[in-house]
């Protein structure tokens, strides 16, 4: 069976300035797949590229075994069925709500109609269809936007960065109900982020980008406990660096002797989480002082200090309470992950 | 001092806790200064009403008789030809000379948009040179045995030259609006699956609507008080029979009662553009991006359209420039600076009219856009006024007033660029309102949140993102009171000879010699404004 989306070699320049240098994308039928990077990455040009709206200097795309992009070959956006959600949504403006969702749909005027309500009710706004699009919230005009992306069954729905619009109380919210519609539907999902924890928490898959090609694709769980690179370690989450000289099966750094799962030899970089240490637990494997602290009350963000002066975030639990300048014993309670040096 | 130091903090704090006390007061101020506008560029009408009740029965006998009937038929024959022609010309050239792949875009724009700067009654003298009889193309025709062309005079003549003339009306705020348009929106329709074709009926014609709305007014008001075209063509349209009737009989009752039928047909035009616009909104929904819409390929519609231009320029561009080169020629060793003066003044009352209604659009122009009352509804409607009445009117009315109750104003310039600013302010008014329709309330909401005063809101938010707009609307202006020939020839202040008038003169007495270099600098400074107005366009 073949993929929804399948984007091989992609390169893209602007101006002689490449955007894209190399993407290559598979999306697994039903599934959301995050597109996160730094601003400027090319994620939203790949977007673009799948969507039909530009079309690539090299490399190919895919649409359900349909090769709608190559060097020579052009199918136009209209003839895709890729569904796009704008950041700003574009509602037509001159158009009710019921049209705006209706606007691409073809058929008998009770088709419509019957898929219109369909719509409404899988966004959960039965009662929005004479309204005009400026007479809604920031929210609902999203709802909006995807319901009239979905009603023509498109094969992929493009998001570019859906949430950015809305302000953080409403974010979460809309993130959990706008992956229920996704998921309800059914559908194929690619959009685009600069937020990791958007990405994280919305994707079944994420593929980071960086300058114009795609360092990793994961799930959002092993991406974070297992990134590809340095760089992505450090754009996904936080990160705690030392230096280190792998031995096969363990690792040699300030905590002395550190296991790992895969074996490496010679100078390493090590990948510590800030919750993957511990203070004060049983098997503290080096000292340090306590140099600030971040309390949320949920967890808490302590800075910390090793003998040799290296400085460390740790990441811990709200119970324990401790006072900046404080003396601890540090330990690490997770298997390491280790980047050989160039 | 200390006490007065607290005075002002704490009503500063007090504004910013109740901000909601200050937007009621700029309604009021613009409703007074809009009052006051109105009532000035209402004197002419007033005037025109005294006058036409003074003729009594015989007035009424003179309302109702057959050729008052074919007078009115044939004002609106030509009104609703120029303008649905000018619409299906103007339209389509905008959207290809903005938004596709034709090769030489910019250079067919700015042809297209030269005929802007040839005055209908320039136009109309060189289409009779062209075509007319004993004219240019009979002259290359005879050659080959012809002697004889249909007559250019009547409908045909005043449709042709009226129409080519003021299409660019409809091109202006359409492409305007083209610039304007979110992208975003195009590409959700085609991502919906429409092709190029039905996205541009569904989603860029509606929103064009305004746009298209206005420019069509702009030329059907062109039309109806087109005072050169018509009389030089022979076709008895409103201002010419006024005109004759003024002239030859010096009745000026009568004069007044076929201008009223005018103004009303002209009212009822702005009443049904009013009901189209007040069904739409039209700003963006949300932020938009300020991306660069990609252009469309036009692909095998190329030749059309390149032909369809080709077409446009040699009707409207090439020809007028043969028959002023053939002047020029003719005329060629009887060149003089007797035309600097004339220039000079043609320049100094465009600038000043354009100035100063530029500024007195504005109140009216934000009554329009922002507040929904009826009393402002019709409050700006009578701001329209100006337009309804024919510059020969205008110009009719004020030297009337004016020689009977302010002889010191009498045949000055302040009295003329009354009659400028009353008959060009609309255009201002219509180019600034549809550029503010264009700005989402919630930019100024925003504003007014953050403790700005109402006159700062409008200075640092809404003039900035208006500015294109306006500006735009100010260029008009100033075109239009340079070609202006009506309100000129009654108004201007004795020994005041403008360029229009020149050549007026110089038609008037066939002296086809004496037409090429005025008509040429009237061209030429016209031109350049163009020139200014499409360099601020592609700066902002």
């Amino acid at each position: 069976m073949t993929n929804p989306l399948d984007v091989t070699h992609l390169a893209k320049a602007y101006q002689n300035t490449p955007v894209l240098r190399d993407v290559s994308l598979s999306v697994q039928a039903g599934q959301i797949m995050a597109l996160l990077g730094p601003s400027g990455c090319g994620k939203t040009t790949t977007l673009r590229l799948i969507a039909g709206f530009e079309f690539p200097d090299s490399g190919t795309i895919t649409v359900n075994g349909q090769v709608v992009a190559t060097t020579t070959v052009r199918v136009p956006a209209e003839e895709r069925r890729v569904g796009m959600v704008f950041q700003d949504y574009a509602l037509f403006p001159h158009l009710s709500v019921a049209a705006n969702i209706a606007f691409g749909l073809k058929g008998s005027k009770s088709e419509k109609q019957a898929r219109l309500t369909e719509m409404l009710t899988l966004v959960a706004l039965p009662d929005v269809a004479e309204r005009m699009p400026y007479e809604l919230s920031g929210g609902q005009q999203q709802r909006i936007a995807l319901a009239r992306a979905l009603a023509p069954q498109p094969d992929i729905l493009l998001l570019d960065e859906p949430f950015s619009n809305l302000d953080v109380a409403l974010r979460g919210q809309m993130r959990v109900e706008v992956r229920s519609i996704l998921k309800q539907a059914g559908i194929t999902c690619v959009f685009v982020t600069h937020d990791q924890e958007e990405a994280l928490s919305f994707a079944d898959e994420v593929a980071v980008m960086m300058s114009g090609r795609v360092a990793q694709v994961a799930s959002p769980h092993h991406l974070y406990h297992h990134p590809a690179t340095p760089e992505v370690a450090a754009f996904v989450g936080e990160s705690n660096f030392l230096p280190g000289i792998a031995h096969g099966a363990r690792v040699d750094c300030v905590f002395g002797h550190l296991p790992l799962d895969k074996s490496a030899y010679g100078s390493v970089t090590i990948l510590i989480r800030p919750e993957w240490l511990r203070l004060n637990a049983e098997n503290s494997q080096a000292d340090a002082t306590i140099t600030w602290r971040e309390f949320y009350g949920h967890d808490q963000r302590i800075g910390i200090r090793l003998a040799d002066g290296t400085p460390l975030v740790v990441r811990s639990t709200a119970e324990d309470d401790y006072v900046v300048g404080e003396t601890v014993g540090v330990g690490i309670q997770s298997i390491v992950q280790v980047f050989l040096d160039e | 001092m200390q006490i007065t130091q607290t005075f002002r903090n704490t009503t500063q704090r007090m504004t910013l806790a109740f901000p909601m006390s200050i937007p009621f007061r700029l309604p009021s101020m613009l409703q007074a200064i809009t009052l006051l506008i109105v009532a000035l560029v209402s004197l002419p009408l007033v005037y025109l009403s005294v006058r036409a009740l003074g003729a009594g029965q015989e007035g009424l006998g003179y309302l109702f008789n057959e050729r008052t009937l074919r007078i009115v038929v044939n004002s609106l024959v030509l009104t609703a030809a120029v303008m649905f022609a000018a619409a299906l010309i103007g339209v389509p050239f905008a959207w290809i000379t903005t938004r596709t792949d034709l090769p030489l875009r910019r250079v067919w724009l700015v042809g297209g948009l030269l005929t802007l700067v040839i005055p209908s009654y320039i136009g109309a003298i060189m289409y009779i040179a062209a075509f007319g009889p004993r004219g240019l193309l009979q002259s290359l025709l005879e050659p080959l045995g012809v002697t004889e062309l249909p007559s250019i005079y009547g409908f045909w003549g005043a449709f042709l030259a009226i129409t080519l003339f003021t299409y660019p009306y409809i091109v202006l705020p359409v492409r305007a609006a083209l610039l304007n348009m979110d992208p975003a929106l195009d590409e959700s329709a085609r991502s919906l699956g429409l092709n190029r074709w039905q996205v541009f009926l569904r989603v860029t014609l509606p929103q064009l609507r305004p746009a298209l709305a206005s420019g069509m007014l702009l030329t059907a008001l062109y039309t109806l008080s087109d005072f050169g075209a018509v009389s030089l063509m022979r076709y008895d349209a409103f201002t010419r029979v006024i005109y004759l009737q003024y002239t030859s009989s010096f009745d000026r009752h009568r004069a007044a009662i076929l201008s009223l039928v005018l103004v009303a047909v002209t009212i009822g035009l702005i009443a049904l553009e009013h009901r189209a616009a007040s069904q739409h909104h039209n700003y963006r929904i949300g932020v938009g991006c300020q991306r660069q819409m990609p252009l469309a390929s036009l692909g095998k519609w190329r030749i059309p359209a390149l032909l369809f231009c080709g077409v446009l320029m040699i009707v409207g561009v090439l020809t007028p420039t043969a028959v002023l080169v053939f002047w020029l020629l003719r005329g060629a060793g009887e060149l003089s600076f007797e035309l600097l003066q004339p220039a000079m003044n043609t320049l100094s009352a465009g600038g000043l009219t354009a100035l100063v209604v530029g500024v007195i659009a504005l109140p009216p122009a934000l009554l329009s856009a922002r507040t929904t009352s009826r009393f402002n509804r019709w409050l700006v409607k009578f701001a329209y006024l100006g337009n309804v009445l024919p510059g020969l009117v205008v110009a009719l009315a004020l030297v009337f007033f004016a020689a009977n109750y302010l002889p010191a104003l009498y045949q000055t310039l302040p009295i003329l660029i009354l009659g400028y600013s009353t008959r060009f302010l609309p255009m201002s008014i219509g180019a600034t309102a549809s550029a503010l329709t264009q700005i989402n309330p919630r930019f100024e909401e925003i504003g007014r949140s953050l403790g700005l005063r109402p006159l700062h809101v409008t200075m640092r938010i809404i003039m900035p993102l208006a500015r294109t707009g306006i500006l735009a609307g100010m260029a008009l202006v100033f075109l239009s009171t340079m070609k202006e020939l009506p309100t000129t020839l009654l108004l201007a202040p004795t020994g005041f000879q403008t360029l229009p008038t020149e050549i007026w003169t110089a038609h008037a007495q066939v002296q086809m010699s004496q037409l090429g270099a005025p008509s040429l600098l009237l061209i030429a400074v016209s031109a350049l404004s163009l020139f200014i107005l499409l360099r601020q366009e592609k700066r902002s």
